[in-house]
């Protein structure tokens, strides 16, 4: 399945595409120079160390992951259905699913405290039969973080399952497997690709979300301030500090990232 | 097929990287429309035709009508707010933000432009006090401060970093009380709009902003919130692109007109 590197087609360097994306890459890298420059690189270890910072960067790590995993949970299943069944408003539907990627993330907050608030549609329920309130909560914050990062998942899925031979999955059926092992044991292990893909862009959204974090779950230090929210408070008065913490929470990111890509993802 | 994925993969990073840079516009977005904005006037006239004025968002209401004010005064001239967190605009201003007159809602904040040599001889304007605001069903029966140590009352206070923050922690101080918030929000407009929602049942905010929500919450005064008043000093900045505009505009903050203003919205007179 593995496409060998082919060499390209000879002739010359076609400038028109590679000045831009020269200028794409300096874009792209050039605020990361800014950030490397004016990193207070003398106290650096001391910052590190401050036990807020790792608290952060802790509740990070574990409410992106578990905002991961659920997104994998409720995703796949969605983008399957968006991918091999026809109902009516499908359109409608993967719209629906794109949402949070065009709503402003402190907007998203916003409908998030509408839904599940103390007050909210949902939440109003939740709180006066199971004595449940998601605001103020790290559950919150999971719930804020899977909100905004799940298209990522569900898009990158879709997109692998149109991608898919079907005729795999045909054959499957005609020997006889029902859908949910014809799911289970062919068109699964067919995408994993396309999964892997979508959880490391979903997890990487849910790791720097801030604006519906900090509007639905709030901020407090150990419960419910993230990475992304130390960062922004820390602007406030330290410039200094926040560059550091916005520094660990970029090293943190690409050693996790590149690790997993070089382990699941064979890109081309 | 990887190759399908892959670039899947580009096109959804793109749209990422659209959402991350809408994170920061939430905050920082304000700050870059008067720049973006201020070549195209100035081009066509050699005077100045608009200033930028940076404010406290506690001063939003206030600011905007004596805005109006000083345009009506002042024909061709365009007055542009960016309002936010004092602290936030206090970076922006030492990172070279082009503005005029900023006015800020703490001292501390207003100390990093001066020292910074952005500003000379600010001016106290107006004070402000905290309240406790509630929901106007006040579900906690909350009536004074003591009753916010409550574990079971769900206090937001504004971090420390920002001013409003900063008055609550000295108002607890000057009670002798320690409360546990459930969230430490960003600005005050953050932590009314937790009290607006019923998400919490109390917070600390100032009093203008009670005044301000128009009945969406109940304030309630409390004595130790003379510990903790908050002076709100203005400056024109040593840089400022309008020139004499910035110190006219200062000029009607502190004038009778400008006072009344701004009492009328619930601040007090320094």
């Amino acid at each position: 399945m593995r496409e060998t590197e082919r060499m390209p087609v000879a002739g010359r360097l076609p400038w028109v595409l590679v000045l831009p994306a020269v200028l794409g890459l300096v874009f792209l890298v050039l605020p990361l120079a800014g950030l490397l420059v004016r990193a207070p690189w003398s106290t650096l270890g001391q910052r590190l160390t401050e036990p807020q910072v790792l608290e952060a960067l802790r509740l990070s790590l574990v409410t992106a992951t578990i905002a991961t995993l659920i997104c994998l949970v409720l995703g796949v299943p969605l983008a399957w259905c968006l991918a091999r069944l026809s109902f009516p408003g499908r359109r409608v539907v993967r719209a629906l699913v794109t949402v949070p990627l065009v709503l402003p993330p402190v907007v998203g907050g916003v409908a998030l405290l509408l839904a599940l608030g103390r007050r909210g549609l949902v939440g109003q329920w939740l709180d006066s039969t199971f004595g449940i309130t998601l605001p103020f909560t790290t559950a919150g914050v999971v719930v804020a973080e899977a909100f905004v990062a799940m298209p990522f998942l569900v898009i990158s899925v879709e997109g692998a399952l149109r991608a898919a031979d079907l005729r795999f999955e045909d054959a499957a059926a005609t020997l006889g497997a029902s859908r949910w092992v014809v799911f289970r044991r062919v068109t699964l292990p067919l995408i994993a690709p396309g999964i892997v893909a979508g959880s490391v862009l979903c997890w990487a959204r849910a790791l720097g979300e801030f604006g519906a974090t900090i509007t639905f779950a709030g901020n407090f230090p150990g419960q419910t301030q993230t990475m992304p929210l130390a960062v922004y408070l820390a602007l406030e008065t330290e410039p200094e500090a926040a560059i550091v913490l916005s520094l660990v929470l970029l090293a943190v990111s690409v050693i996790i990232l590149a690790s997993l890509r070089d382990r699941w993802v064979n890109s081309p | 097929m990887f190759r399908r994925v892959s670039g899947l993969l580009i096109a959804v990073v793109l749209a990422a990287s659209a959402c991350g840079t809408s994170d920061t516009s939430d905050t920082s977005g304000t700050a870059a429309a008067p720049s973006a904005s201020s070549g195209a006037p100035a081009a066509s006239a050699p005077a100045a035709t608009e200033l930028i004025v940076f404010a406290a968002a506690s001063l939003t209401g206030t600011f905007t009508e004596l805005g109006k004010t000083f345009e009506a005064a002042h024909p061709g001239i365009t007055v542009k707010f960016n309002f936010g967190s004092s602290a936030t605009l206090a970076t922006q201003i030492t990172q070279g933000a082009p503005a005029d007159v900023f006015a800020a809602a703490s001292p501390a904040t207003m100390k990093t432009v001066t020292d910074a040599g952005l500003a000379a001889s600010p001016t106290v304007f107006v004070k402000n006090k905290l309240q406790i605001a509630v929901p106007p069903d006040n579900p906690a029966k909350v009536e004074s401060l003591k009753d916010l140590t409550d574990p079971k009352v769900k206090v937001a206070l504004c971090a420390e970093q920002v001013p409003c923050g900063a008055a609550a922690i000295k108002a607890l101080d000057a009670a002798g009380i320690k409360v546990t918030p459930v969230t430490l929000e960003q600005d005050v407009k953050a932590t009314l709009t937790k009290v607006e929602l019923g998400e919490v049942d109390a917070a600390l905010v100032y009093q203008t902003d009670v005044i301000a929500s128009d009945g969406k919450v109940t304030g309630i005064a409390f004595p130790e919130a003379d510990q903790a008043i908050n002076d709100y000093p203005i400056a024109v900045l040593s840089k400022a692109p309008a020139g004499p505009l910035a110190q006219q505009f200062v000029e009607l903050i502190l004038s009778q007109q400008g006072k009344d203003v701004l009492t009328k919205a619930g601040f007090q007179a320094p």
